[in-house]
Protein backbone atom coordinates (compact mmCIF):
# COMPACT_ATOMS: atom_id res chain seq x y z
CA UNK A 1 0.00 0.00 0.00
CA UNK A 2 1.36 3.56 -0.76
CA UNK A 3 2.82 5.35 2.72
CA UNK A 4 3.80 8.75 2.57
CA UNK A 5 7.51 8.54 3.84
CA UNK A 6 7.57 11.87 5.10
CA UNK A 7 4.94 9.95 7.77
CA UNK A 8 7.97 7.26 8.68
CA UNK A 9 10.29 7.67 11.74
CA UNK A 10 12.57 5.47 8.86
CA UNK A 11 15.07 8.02 7.71
CA UNK A 12 13.77 8.11 3.66
CA UNK A 13 16.94 7.85 1.81
CA UNK A 14 19.27 4.52 3.03
CA UNK A 15 22.70 4.41 1.66
CA UNK A 16 23.33 0.75 2.07
CA UNK A 17 24.27 -1.23 -0.89
CA UNK A 18 20.98 -4.02 -0.04
CA UNK A 19 18.68 -1.24 0.09
CA UNK A 20 16.30 -1.62 -2.10
CA UNK A 21 13.90 1.52 -1.52
CA UNK A 22 15.85 4.10 -2.48
CA UNK A 23 13.86 7.13 -1.72
CA UNK A 24 12.48 9.64 -3.71
CA UNK A 25 15.23 12.56 -3.94
CA UNK A 26 16.23 13.70 -7.17
CA UNK A 27 19.88 13.31 -7.93
CA UNK A 28 21.62 16.20 -8.97
CA UNK A 29 23.20 16.18 -12.34
CA UNK A 30 26.45 14.85 -11.06
CA UNK A 31 24.28 11.97 -9.81
CA UNK A 32 24.55 12.92 -6.00
CA UNK A 33 21.25 12.62 -3.86
CA UNK A 34 19.91 16.47 -2.97
CA UNK A 35 19.45 17.21 0.56
CA UNK A 36 16.25 19.33 -0.15
CA UNK A 37 13.73 18.07 2.18
CA UNK A 38 10.75 16.21 0.65
CA UNK A 39 7.59 17.99 0.19
CA UNK A 40 5.86 14.84 -0.10
CA UNK A 41 6.10 11.21 -1.89
CA UNK A 42 4.11 7.98 -2.30
CA UNK A 43 5.78 4.99 -2.12
CA UNK A 44 4.65 1.72 -3.26
CA UNK A 45 5.27 -1.73 -2.27
CA UNK A 46 3.85 -5.08 -4.29
CA UNK A 47 5.06 -8.64 -4.49
CA UNK A 48 4.33 -11.34 -6.97
CA UNK A 49 5.39 -14.63 -7.48
CA UNK A 50 6.53 -15.81 -11.25
CA UNK A 51 7.15 -19.64 -11.77
CA UNK A 52 10.28 -18.93 -13.56
CA UNK A 53 14.34 -19.19 -12.16
CA UNK A 54 15.34 -15.21 -10.61
CA UNK A 55 18.00 -14.99 -13.34
CA UNK A 56 15.63 -15.44 -16.09
CA UNK A 57 13.49 -12.81 -14.71
CA UNK A 58 16.72 -10.51 -13.52
CA UNK A 59 17.71 -10.74 -17.21
CA UNK A 60 14.67 -9.85 -18.49
CA UNK A 61 14.57 -6.85 -16.52
CA UNK A 62 18.31 -5.82 -16.29
CA UNK A 63 17.76 -4.88 -20.10
CA UNK A 64 15.20 -1.76 -19.17
CA UNK A 65 14.23 -1.52 -23.40
CA UNK A 66 12.37 -5.09 -22.44
CA UNK A 67 9.77 -2.92 -19.67
CA UNK A 68 7.58 -1.47 -22.25
CA UNK A 69 6.81 -4.85 -23.68
CA UNK A 70 4.53 -5.52 -20.54
CA UNK A 71 4.48 -2.32 -18.54
CA UNK A 72 1.50 -0.21 -20.17
CA UNK A 73 2.14 3.35 -19.46
CA UNK A 74 5.90 3.10 -21.17
CA UNK A 75 6.16 3.98 -24.43
CA UNK A 76 10.31 2.85 -24.75
CA UNK A 77 13.32 3.05 -22.76
CA UNK A 78 16.67 3.75 -24.33
CA UNK A 79 19.34 2.97 -22.85
CA UNK A 80 22.04 5.76 -22.88
CA UNK A 81 25.42 3.81 -21.24
CA UNK A 82 26.29 1.47 -18.56
CA UNK A 83 24.18 3.19 -15.79
CA UNK A 84 22.01 5.76 -17.48
CA UNK A 85 18.68 5.42 -19.51
CA UNK A 86 15.90 7.54 -21.14
CA UNK A 87 11.86 6.72 -19.86
CA UNK A 88 9.25 7.95 -22.50
CA UNK A 89 5.84 7.58 -21.14
CA UNK A 90 2.21 7.62 -22.18
CA UNK A 91 0.20 10.50 -19.99
CA UNK A 92 -3.64 11.03 -20.80
CA UNK A 93 -4.33 13.01 -23.79
CA UNK A 94 -1.37 11.28 -25.69
CA UNK A 95 1.28 13.66 -23.51
CA UNK A 96 4.07 11.95 -22.82
CA UNK A 97 6.26 12.14 -20.22
CA UNK A 98 9.95 11.50 -19.97
CA UNK A 99 12.59 11.32 -17.43
CA UNK A 100 16.35 10.09 -17.54
CA UNK A 101 16.85 7.75 -14.64
CA UNK A 102 20.29 5.87 -12.99
CA UNK A 103 21.15 2.52 -12.14
CA UNK A 104 21.71 2.66 -8.68
CA UNK A 105 22.12 -1.36 -7.28
CA UNK A 106 22.48 -4.18 -9.89
CA UNK A 107 23.38 -7.69 -7.62
CA UNK A 108 22.92 -9.97 -10.80
CA UNK A 109 19.90 -12.42 -9.69
CA UNK A 110 19.04 -10.27 -7.05
CA UNK A 111 18.41 -6.88 -7.25
CA UNK A 112 18.05 -3.91 -9.50
CA UNK A 113 17.31 -0.11 -8.28
CA UNK A 114 17.41 3.03 -10.10
CA UNK A 115 16.63 6.80 -9.81
CA UNK A 116 15.38 9.64 -11.46
CA UNK A 117 17.16 12.81 -11.94
CA UNK A 118 15.97 16.29 -10.64
CA UNK A 119 15.00 18.01 -14.32
CA UNK A 120 12.66 14.40 -14.51
CA UNK A 121 8.79 15.56 -15.38
CA UNK A 122 8.63 12.37 -13.34
CA UNK A 123 10.67 12.35 -10.12
CA UNK A 124 10.65 8.09 -9.10
CA UNK A 125 12.73 5.35 -7.78
CA UNK A 126 12.42 1.91 -7.61
CA UNK A 127 14.20 -1.33 -7.55
CA UNK A 128 12.80 -5.06 -7.95
CA UNK A 129 14.37 -7.24 -5.70
CA UNK A 130 14.36 -11.61 -7.26
CA UNK A 131 14.35 -13.70 -4.30
CA UNK A 132 14.01 -17.86 -4.41
CA UNK A 133 10.71 -19.17 -3.31
CA UNK A 134 10.00 -22.68 -1.39
CA UNK A 135 10.67 -25.55 -2.83
CA UNK A 136 9.59 -25.07 -6.85
CA UNK A 137 7.73 -22.50 -6.27
CA UNK A 138 9.34 -20.65 -8.56
CA UNK A 139 10.92 -16.59 -7.66
CA UNK A 140 9.39 -13.68 -5.16
CA UNK A 141 9.58 -11.05 -7.13
CA UNK A 142 9.62 -7.89 -4.60
CA UNK A 143 8.78 -4.29 -6.49
CA UNK A 144 9.10 -1.14 -4.58
CA UNK A 145 8.41 2.04 -6.25
CA UNK A 146 8.24 5.81 -5.21
CA UNK A 147 7.49 8.78 -7.11
CA UNK A 148 6.78 12.55 -5.97
CA UNK A 149 3.53 14.01 -7.25
CA UNK A 150 5.15 17.22 -8.84
CA UNK A 151 3.08 20.36 -8.61
CA UNK A 152 1.24 22.12 -11.01
CA UNK A 153 -0.19 21.21 -14.50
CA UNK A 154 2.31 18.07 -15.05
CA UNK A 155 1.38 17.33 -11.31
CA UNK A 156 -2.10 17.08 -12.08
CA UNK A 157 -1.89 15.07 -15.12
CA UNK A 158 0.16 11.97 -12.98
CA UNK A 159 -2.60 12.24 -10.38
CA UNK A 160 -5.16 11.49 -13.40
CA UNK A 161 -3.26 8.90 -14.51
CA UNK A 162 -2.57 7.11 -10.42
CA UNK A 163 -5.99 8.24 -9.36
CA UNK A 164 -6.97 4.94 -9.92
CA UNK A 165 -4.39 3.89 -6.83
CA UNK A 166 -1.62 3.46 -7.58
CA UNK A 167 -0.75 0.44 -5.63
CA UNK A 168 -3.09 -1.19 -8.46
CA UNK A 169 -1.43 0.43 -11.11
CA UNK A 170 2.03 -1.30 -9.82
CA UNK A 171 0.14 -4.70 -8.78
CA UNK A 172 -1.50 -4.74 -12.67
CA UNK A 173 2.30 -4.36 -14.20
CA UNK A 174 3.90 -7.18 -12.18
CA UNK A 175 0.43 -9.50 -13.35
CA UNK A 176 1.98 -8.66 -16.73
CA UNK A 177 5.17 -9.62 -16.06
CA UNK A 178 4.22 -12.74 -14.88
CA UNK A 179 2.39 -13.68 -17.49
CA UNK A 180 4.79 -12.72 -20.08
CA UNK A 181 7.27 -14.67 -17.99
CA UNK A 182 5.09 -17.55 -17.48
CA UNK A 183 3.70 -17.72 -21.24
CA UNK A 184 5.35 -15.82 -23.66
CA UNK A 185 1.83 -13.51 -24.29
CA UNK A 186 -0.40 -11.14 -22.39
CA UNK A 187 -3.64 -12.14 -21.54
CA UNK A 188 -6.18 -9.49 -23.12
CA UNK A 189 -9.58 -8.91 -24.59
CA UNK A 190 -8.05 -5.65 -26.04
CA UNK A 191 -9.45 -6.51 -30.04
CA UNK A 192 -12.46 -9.16 -29.43
CA UNK A 193 -15.58 -8.73 -31.53
CA UNK A 194 -17.84 -5.58 -30.67
CA UNK A 195 -21.18 -4.07 -31.42
CA UNK A 196 -21.72 -3.06 -34.89
CA UNK A 197 -24.39 -0.02 -33.83
CA UNK A 198 -26.47 0.76 -36.46
CA UNK B 1 -21.53 -11.95 -37.18
CA UNK B 2 -24.06 -12.88 -35.21
CA UNK B 3 -24.13 -13.37 -31.88
CA UNK B 4 -26.10 -12.86 -28.46
CA UNK B 5 -25.35 -9.61 -26.45
CA UNK B 6 -26.23 -8.61 -23.18
CA UNK B 7 -28.48 -5.48 -22.99
CA UNK B 8 -29.18 -5.52 -19.22
CA UNK B 9 -31.32 -7.04 -16.95
CA UNK B 10 -33.64 -9.78 -19.01
CA UNK B 11 -32.92 -8.07 -22.15
CA UNK B 12 -30.52 -10.31 -24.00
CA UNK B 13 -30.58 -9.75 -27.49
CA UNK B 14 -29.64 -11.16 -30.85
CA UNK B 15 -27.30 -9.11 -32.93
CA UNK B 16 -24.31 -8.18 -35.33
CA UNK B 17 -20.87 -7.68 -33.78
CA UNK B 18 -17.50 -7.72 -35.60
CA UNK B 19 -15.63 -11.04 -36.20
CA UNK B 20 -12.89 -12.35 -33.62
CA UNK B 21 -9.89 -12.17 -34.46
CA UNK B 22 -6.45 -13.86 -33.23
CA UNK B 23 -4.82 -11.69 -30.83
CA UNK B 24 -2.24 -13.62 -29.27
CA UNK B 25 0.24 -16.30 -30.72
CA UNK B 26 -1.71 -19.60 -28.53
CA UNK B 27 -5.16 -18.10 -29.56
CA UNK B 28 -6.98 -20.26 -32.08
CA UNK B 29 -10.44 -18.75 -33.18
CA UNK B 30 -13.25 -21.50 -34.25
CA UNK B 31 -16.72 -21.26 -35.63
CA UNK B 32 -19.00 -22.60 -33.16
CA UNK B 33 -21.43 -25.62 -34.35
CA UNK B 34 -23.34 -26.33 -31.13
CA UNK B 35 -23.63 -23.90 -27.72
CA UNK B 36 -26.14 -23.74 -24.56
CA UNK B 37 -27.70 -21.54 -22.51
CA UNK B 38 -26.06 -22.76 -18.72
CA UNK B 39 -28.38 -22.42 -15.74
CA UNK B 40 -25.43 -19.86 -14.49
CA UNK B 41 -25.77 -17.36 -17.64
CA UNK B 42 -29.81 -17.16 -15.86
CA UNK B 43 -27.61 -15.27 -13.20
CA UNK B 44 -26.73 -12.78 -15.68
CA UNK B 45 -30.02 -12.90 -17.32
CA UNK B 46 -31.09 -11.35 -14.06
CA UNK B 47 -28.38 -9.12 -13.73
CA UNK B 48 -27.44 -10.69 -10.30
CA UNK B 49 -24.00 -10.53 -10.93
CA UNK B 50 -22.28 -7.33 -11.54
CA UNK B 51 -19.92 -6.04 -14.09
CA UNK B 52 -21.66 -6.89 -16.92
CA UNK B 53 -21.84 -4.35 -19.90
CA UNK B 54 -24.27 -3.62 -22.49
CA UNK B 55 -22.85 -5.36 -25.70
CA UNK B 56 -20.93 -8.45 -24.00
CA UNK B 57 -21.69 -11.77 -25.64
CA UNK B 58 -22.83 -14.59 -23.27
CA UNK B 59 -22.23 -18.20 -23.83
CA UNK B 60 -19.51 -20.03 -21.86
CA UNK B 61 -20.33 -23.93 -23.29
CA UNK B 62 -19.56 -23.85 -27.26
CA UNK B 63 -17.74 -26.33 -29.68
CA UNK B 64 -16.75 -25.46 -32.86
CA UNK B 65 -14.20 -25.80 -35.89
CA UNK B 66 -11.02 -24.17 -35.82
CA UNK B 67 -10.70 -22.08 -38.21
CA UNK B 68 -7.84 -19.46 -37.37
CA UNK B 69 -4.57 -20.23 -35.22
CA UNK B 70 -1.90 -18.35 -33.83
CA UNK B 71 1.35 -18.44 -35.00
CA UNK B 72 2.47 -20.42 -31.59
CA UNK B 73 -0.60 -22.86 -31.13
CA UNK B 74 1.03 -26.23 -31.91
CA UNK B 75 -1.47 -28.10 -30.90
CA UNK B 76 -4.31 -27.79 -33.00
CA UNK B 77 -4.82 -28.10 -36.68
CA UNK B 78 -7.14 -26.04 -39.13
CA UNK B 79 -10.27 -27.87 -39.69
CA UNK B 80 -10.49 -29.70 -35.88
CA UNK B 81 -13.45 -30.41 -33.90
CA UNK B 82 -12.80 -29.14 -29.94
CA UNK B 83 -15.04 -28.84 -27.21
CA UNK B 84 -13.77 -25.48 -25.41
CA UNK B 85 -13.89 -25.66 -21.24
CA UNK B 86 -15.97 -22.41 -20.24
CA UNK B 87 -12.66 -21.22 -18.08
CA UNK B 88 -10.02 -19.85 -19.85
CA UNK B 89 -6.46 -21.41 -18.20
CA UNK B 90 -2.96 -21.02 -19.47
CA UNK B 91 -1.49 -24.39 -18.36
CA UNK B 92 1.83 -22.72 -17.39
CA UNK B 93 0.93 -21.28 -13.86
CA UNK B 94 1.44 -22.88 -10.44
CA UNK B 95 -2.19 -23.48 -10.39
CA UNK B 96 -2.46 -24.92 -14.09
CA UNK B 97 0.54 -27.16 -13.44
CA UNK B 98 -1.68 -28.78 -10.01
CA UNK B 99 -3.86 -29.38 -12.62
CA UNK B 100 -6.34 -26.42 -10.61
CA UNK B 101 -6.80 -24.86 -14.12
CA UNK B 102 -10.14 -22.83 -12.55
CA UNK B 103 -7.77 -20.75 -10.80
CA UNK B 104 -5.68 -19.78 -13.15
CA UNK B 105 -3.46 -16.89 -12.47
CA UNK B 106 -3.18 -15.35 -15.75
CA UNK B 107 -6.01 -15.72 -17.76
CA UNK B 108 -7.75 -12.37 -16.48
CA UNK B 109 -6.71 -9.36 -17.64
CA UNK B 110 -8.92 -8.15 -14.75
CA UNK B 111 -7.78 -10.52 -12.11
CA UNK B 112 -7.49 -8.13 -9.39
CA UNK B 113 -11.30 -6.92 -8.84
CA UNK B 114 -11.88 -10.54 -7.19
CA UNK B 115 -8.65 -10.52 -5.67
CA UNK B 116 -10.19 -7.62 -3.43
CA UNK B 117 -13.03 -9.42 -3.09
CA UNK B 118 -12.06 -12.99 -2.44
CA UNK B 119 -8.23 -12.18 -1.61
CA UNK B 120 -6.68 -13.61 -4.33
CA UNK B 121 -7.54 -13.35 -8.22
CA UNK B 122 -9.64 -15.88 -10.26
CA UNK B 123 -9.46 -17.46 -13.87
CA UNK B 124 -11.42 -15.84 -16.48
CA UNK B 125 -14.33 -17.59 -18.57
CA UNK B 126 -15.84 -17.14 -21.50
CA UNK B 127 -19.21 -14.64 -22.10
CA UNK B 128 -19.05 -14.73 -17.81
CA UNK B 129 -18.97 -10.37 -16.61
CA UNK B 130 -15.71 -8.81 -16.23
CA UNK B 131 -15.00 -9.78 -13.02
CA UNK B 132 -14.02 -13.02 -15.37
CA UNK B 133 -12.22 -11.18 -17.85
CA UNK B 134 -14.51 -9.50 -20.25
CA UNK B 135 -14.45 -12.28 -22.89
CA UNK B 136 -16.71 -12.60 -26.19
CA UNK B 137 -18.28 -15.40 -25.03
CA UNK B 138 -20.11 -18.72 -27.78
CA UNK B 139 -23.35 -18.02 -27.76
CA UNK B 140 -22.65 -16.46 -31.65
CA UNK B 141 -20.79 -17.61 -35.33
CA UNK B 142 -17.65 -17.37 -34.24
CA UNK B 143 -14.85 -17.28 -31.04
CA UNK B 144 -11.87 -16.29 -30.36
CA UNK B 145 -9.87 -18.88 -27.55
CA UNK B 146 -7.10 -17.70 -25.57
CA UNK B 147 -4.53 -20.75 -24.98
CA UNK B 148 -6.60 -22.50 -27.20
CA UNK B 149 -3.44 -25.42 -27.19
CA UNK B 150 -4.34 -26.15 -23.35
CA UNK B 151 -7.97 -25.94 -23.43
CA UNK B 152 -8.98 -27.38 -26.75
CA UNK B 153 -10.26 -30.45 -26.79
CA UNK B 154 -9.72 -32.36 -29.84
CA UNK B 155 -13.02 -34.68 -30.78
CA UNK B 156 -12.63 -37.26 -33.03
CA UNK B 157 -14.87 -37.60 -36.58
CA UNK B 158 -18.15 -38.39 -36.60
CA UNK B 159 -19.47 -38.54 -32.84
CA UNK B 160 -22.51 -36.10 -32.48
CA UNK B 161 -22.23 -32.50 -31.38
CA UNK B 162 -24.66 -33.08 -28.88
CA UNK B 163 -22.76 -35.83 -26.89
CA UNK B 164 -19.63 -34.16 -26.17
CA UNK B 165 -20.90 -30.05 -25.78
CA UNK B 166 -21.70 -30.20 -22.33
CA UNK B 167 -18.26 -31.93 -21.28
CA UNK B 168 -17.17 -27.83 -21.81
CA UNK B 169 -18.93 -27.23 -18.71
CA UNK B 170 -22.10 -29.23 -17.14
CA UNK B 171 -20.55 -32.61 -17.29
CA UNK B 172 -17.21 -32.34 -15.82
CA UNK B 173 -19.32 -30.08 -13.04
CA UNK B 174 -21.29 -32.59 -11.91
CA UNK B 175 -18.53 -34.92 -11.99
CA UNK B 176 -15.76 -33.06 -10.22
CA UNK B 177 -18.86 -32.61 -7.66
CA UNK B 178 -19.06 -36.37 -7.15
CA UNK B 179 -15.11 -37.05 -7.07
CA UNK B 180 -15.11 -34.35 -4.40
CA UNK B 181 -16.73 -36.75 -2.42
CA UNK B 182 -14.23 -39.50 -2.40
CA UNK B 183 -16.73 -42.02 -2.52
CA UNK B 184 -16.28 -45.22 -1.33
CA UNK B 185 -18.31 -48.72 -1.65
CA UNK B 186 -21.42 -48.64 -0.17
CA UNK B 187 -21.70 -44.78 0.02
CA UNK B 188 -25.13 -42.75 -0.35
CA UNK B 189 -24.63 -39.58 -1.89
CA UNK B 190 -27.17 -36.98 -1.63
CA UNK B 191 -28.10 -33.85 -4.83
CA UNK B 192 -29.68 -30.73 -4.24
CA UNK B 193 -30.98 -29.41 -7.05
CA UNK B 194 -32.16 -31.48 -10.40
CA UNK B 195 -31.20 -29.06 -12.89
CA UNK B 196 -28.41 -30.01 -15.59
CA UNK B 197 -25.45 -29.75 -12.96
CA UNK B 198 -27.66 -31.95 -10.25
CA UNK B 199 -28.70 -34.79 -13.17
CA UNK B 200 -24.45 -34.98 -14.31
CA UNK B 201 -24.20 -35.19 -10.40
CA UNK B 202 -26.57 -38.25 -9.88
CA UNK B 203 -25.18 -40.21 -12.98
CA UNK B 204 -21.46 -39.43 -12.12
CA UNK B 205 -22.26 -40.59 -8.56
CA UNK B 206 -22.91 -43.69 -9.96
CA UNK B 207 -20.31 -43.96 -12.24
CA UNK B 208 -17.80 -43.61 -9.45
CA UNK B 209 -19.24 -46.38 -7.13
CA UNK B 210 -22.12 -45.01 -5.10
CA UNK B 211 -24.63 -47.47 -3.84
CA UNK B 212 -27.30 -45.16 -3.96
CA UNK B 213 -28.29 -41.55 -4.80
CA UNK B 214 -30.97 -39.45 -3.75
CA UNK B 215 -31.99 -36.28 -5.74
CA UNK B 216 -33.76 -33.16 -3.91
CA UNK B 217 -35.89 -30.54 -5.96
CA UNK B 218 -39.56 -29.78 -6.36
CA UNK B 219 -39.84 -29.71 -9.91
CA UNK B 220 -41.49 -33.10 -11.11
CA UNK B 221 -39.87 -33.19 -14.43
CA UNK B 222 -36.50 -32.49 -12.98
CA UNK B 223 -37.08 -35.42 -10.42
CA UNK B 224 -38.43 -37.75 -13.00
CA UNK B 225 -34.96 -37.30 -14.75
CA UNK B 226 -32.40 -37.65 -12.02
CA UNK B 227 -35.29 -41.08 -11.54
CA UNK B 228 -34.47 -42.22 -14.94
CA UNK B 229 -30.55 -41.67 -14.01
CA UNK B 230 -31.07 -44.48 -11.23
CA UNK B 231 -31.42 -41.70 -8.65
CA UNK B 232 -34.50 -42.04 -5.48
CA UNK B 233 -36.00 -39.23 -6.01
CA UNK B 234 -37.15 -36.35 -2.88
CA UNK B 235 -39.55 -33.70 -3.68
CA UNK B 236 -38.86 -31.23 -0.80
CA UNK B 237 -42.54 -29.60 -1.15
CA UNK B 238 -43.92 -33.28 -0.34
CA UNK B 239 -41.49 -34.64 2.30
CA UNK B 240 -39.39 -33.32 5.49
CA UNK B 241 -35.76 -33.83 4.00
CA UNK B 242 -34.23 -34.43 6.94
CA UNK B 243 -36.42 -37.25 7.73
CA UNK B 244 -36.99 -38.83 4.62
CA UNK B 245 -32.55 -38.90 4.25
CA UNK B 246 -32.59 -40.21 7.71
CA UNK B 247 -35.17 -43.04 6.69
CA UNK B 248 -33.15 -43.91 3.53
CA UNK B 249 -29.94 -44.04 5.15
CA UNK B 250 -30.36 -46.33 8.34
CA UNK B 251 -30.13 -42.97 10.30
CA UNK B 252 -26.87 -42.59 9.24
CA UNK B 253 -27.71 -39.38 7.17
CA UNK B 254 -25.92 -39.23 3.24
CA UNK B 255 -21.99 -39.86 3.25
CA UNK B 256 -21.59 -37.44 0.54
CA UNK B 257 -24.00 -34.04 -0.21
CA UNK B 258 -24.03 -31.91 -3.17
CA UNK B 259 -24.81 -28.61 -3.30
CA UNK B 260 -26.17 -28.15 -6.93
CA UNK B 261 -28.76 -25.27 -6.09
CA UNK B 262 -26.23 -22.42 -5.02
CA UNK B 263 -26.87 -18.81 -4.30
CA UNK B 264 -30.40 -18.84 -5.61
CA UNK B 265 -32.06 -21.96 -3.70
CA UNK B 266 -35.82 -21.46 -2.87
CA UNK B 267 -36.18 -21.89 0.59
CA UNK B 268 -38.88 -22.49 2.52
CA UNK B 269 -39.83 -22.09 6.30
CA UNK B 270 -38.15 -19.33 8.15
CA UNK B 271 -34.78 -19.16 7.23
CA UNK B 272 -36.39 -19.42 3.44
CA UNK B 273 -37.85 -16.41 3.95
CA UNK B 274 -35.33 -14.19 6.25
CA UNK B 275 -32.95 -14.93 2.98
CA UNK B 276 -35.45 -13.90 1.13
CA UNK B 277 -35.85 -10.18 2.85
CA UNK B 278 -32.23 -9.91 3.69
CA UNK B 279 -31.02 -10.76 -0.18
CA UNK B 280 -33.82 -8.19 -1.19
CA UNK B 281 -32.50 -5.64 1.10
CA UNK B 282 -28.64 -6.07 0.21
CA UNK B 283 -27.79 -7.64 3.54
CA UNK B 284 -26.64 -11.13 2.22
CA UNK B 285 -25.84 -11.30 -1.39
CA UNK B 286 -27.03 -15.32 -1.66
CA UNK B 287 -29.55 -17.24 -0.38
CA UNK B 288 -28.11 -20.86 1.38
CA UNK B 289 -31.04 -23.29 1.50
CA UNK B 290 -29.53 -26.38 0.29
CA UNK B 291 -26.14 -25.71 1.66
CA UNK B 292 -27.77 -25.40 5.21
CA UNK B 293 -29.74 -28.70 4.88
CA UNK B 294 -26.83 -30.63 2.95
CA UNK B 295 -24.70 -29.63 6.18
CA UNK B 296 -27.56 -30.60 8.47
CA UNK B 297 -28.07 -33.48 6.79
CA UNK B 298 -24.59 -35.05 6.16
CA UNK B 299 -23.17 -38.09 8.15
CA UNK B 300 -20.78 -37.92 10.46
CA UNK B 301 -17.19 -37.78 9.31
CA UNK B 302 -18.80 -36.96 5.21
CA UNK B 303 -18.28 -34.53 3.08
CA UNK B 304 -20.37 -31.47 1.22
CA UNK B 305 -19.37 -31.04 -2.39
CA UNK B 306 -20.64 -27.34 -3.59
CA UNK B 307 -20.53 -26.88 -7.26
CA UNK B 308 -23.68 -24.26 -6.93
CA UNK B 309 -22.20 -21.11 -7.94
CA UNK B 310 -22.16 -18.45 -4.39
CA UNK B 311 -20.72 -15.32 -5.06
CA UNK B 312 -21.04 -13.68 -1.84
CA UNK B 313 -22.07 -13.93 2.15
CA UNK B 314 -24.53 -15.69 3.56
CA UNK B 315 -26.22 -15.53 6.73
CA UNK B 316 -27.04 -18.28 9.69
CA UNK B 317 -24.09 -21.02 8.20
CA UNK B 318 -24.44 -23.95 10.62
CA UNK B 319 -20.59 -24.47 11.41
CA UNK B 320 -21.35 -25.68 14.26
CA UNK B 321 -22.74 -28.92 12.70
CA UNK B 322 -19.32 -28.66 10.41
CA UNK B 323 -17.26 -28.79 13.71
CA UNK B 324 -19.53 -31.07 15.46
CA UNK B 325 -19.37 -33.81 12.84
CA UNK B 326 -15.89 -33.16 11.00
CA UNK B 327 -17.35 -32.69 8.28
CA UNK B 328 -15.25 -31.79 5.06
CA UNK B 329 -16.39 -28.71 2.16
CA UNK B 330 -15.00 -29.08 -0.64
CA UNK B 331 -15.88 -25.91 -3.35
CA UNK B 332 -14.80 -24.20 -6.47
CA UNK B 333 -15.16 -23.78 -9.81
CA UNK B 334 -14.75 -26.83 -12.10
CA UNK B 335 -10.95 -27.59 -13.27
CA UNK B 336 -12.74 -28.53 -16.98
CA UNK B 337 -9.40 -29.54 -18.11
CA UNK B 338 -8.15 -32.04 -15.52
CA UNK B 339 -11.48 -34.06 -16.61
CA UNK B 340 -12.08 -33.46 -20.47
CA UNK B 341 -9.94 -36.41 -21.52
CA UNK B 342 -11.39 -38.92 -18.91
CA UNK B 343 -15.35 -37.94 -19.82
CA UNK B 344 -14.46 -37.88 -23.51
CA UNK B 345 -13.54 -41.20 -22.98
CA UNK B 346 -16.36 -42.82 -21.24
CA UNK B 347 -18.30 -41.02 -23.90
CA UNK B 348 -17.01 -42.85 -26.69
CA UNK B 349 -17.18 -46.03 -24.68
CA UNK B 350 -20.77 -45.49 -24.59
CA UNK B 351 -20.93 -45.24 -20.50
CA UNK B 352 -22.89 -42.33 -20.48
CA UNK B 353 -24.63 -40.26 -23.36
CA UNK B 354 -24.70 -36.84 -22.26
CA UNK B 355 -27.80 -35.39 -24.50
CA UNK B 356 -30.36 -37.05 -22.06
CA UNK B 357 -30.12 -33.33 -20.48
CA UNK B 358 -31.39 -31.72 -23.51
CA UNK B 359 -34.98 -30.47 -23.61
CA UNK B 360 -34.69 -27.95 -26.07
CA UNK B 361 -33.37 -26.67 -29.77
CA UNK B 362 -33.32 -23.68 -31.32
CA UNK B 363 -31.39 -21.14 -33.78
CA UNK B 364 -28.57 -18.96 -32.20
CA UNK B 365 -30.69 -16.19 -33.33
CA UNK B 366 -33.41 -17.40 -31.27
CA UNK B 367 -31.19 -16.80 -28.22
CA UNK B 368 -33.59 -13.82 -26.72
CA UNK B 369 -36.57 -15.93 -26.86
CA UNK B 370 -34.61 -18.95 -25.28
CA UNK B 371 -33.72 -17.08 -22.64
CA UNK B 372 -36.55 -15.84 -21.76
CA UNK B 373 -38.49 -19.52 -21.75
CA UNK B 374 -35.64 -20.93 -19.96
CA UNK B 375 -35.77 -18.47 -17.12
CA UNK B 376 -40.11 -18.84 -16.65
CA UNK B 377 -40.77 -22.48 -17.25
CA UNK B 378 -37.81 -24.57 -15.41
CA UNK B 379 -40.33 -27.34 -15.23
CA UNK B 380 -39.95 -28.02 -19.43
CA UNK B 381 -37.05 -25.82 -20.05
CA UNK B 382 -33.94 -28.21 -18.41
CA UNK B 383 -31.06 -27.81 -21.01
CA UNK B 384 -31.53 -25.70 -24.26
CA UNK B 385 -28.52 -26.01 -27.07
CA UNK B 386 -28.43 -23.74 -30.08
CA UNK B 387 -26.99 -23.89 -33.39
CA UNK B 388 -26.25 -21.54 -35.89
CA UNK B 389 -29.32 -20.55 -37.97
Amino acid sequence: MPQNPMNSDKPVLQESKKEHVPGVRPLDKEGRPKDAPLLGGIRIEESITIGKPADELYQFWRDFRNLPLFCKYLRDVTVVDEKRSQWTAWGPGDKLLSWDATLITDIPNELISWRTFEESDFVNAGSIRFQKAPADRGTEVHMSFAYNPPAGPLGSLIAKITAKDPAFLVHEQLRRFKQLMENGEISTTEGQPVLIEK
Amino acid sequence: MRATCWYGKKDIRSVTTTDPKILNPRDAVIKVTLSAICGSDLHLYNAKIPSLQKGDILGHEFMGEVVELGTENKALQIGDKVVIPFHISCGNCSFCKRQLFSLCDNSNPNAQASEVMYGHGNAAAFGYTHLYGGYAGGQAEYVRVPFADTGALKIPQGIPDEKVLFLSDIFPTGFMAADNLGIKPGDTVAVWGCGPVGQFAVRSAFLLGAEQVIAIDNVPERLAMAKAGGAIPLNHDNVDVQDALKELTGGRGPDGCIDAVGMEGHGDGILGAYDAVKQAIKLEMDRPFALRQAIQACASGGTVSVPGVYGGFIDKFPFGAIFAKALTIKAGQTHVHKYMKRLLQLVLDGKIDPSFVISHRVNLSDAPDAYRQFNDKEAEWIKVVMRPN
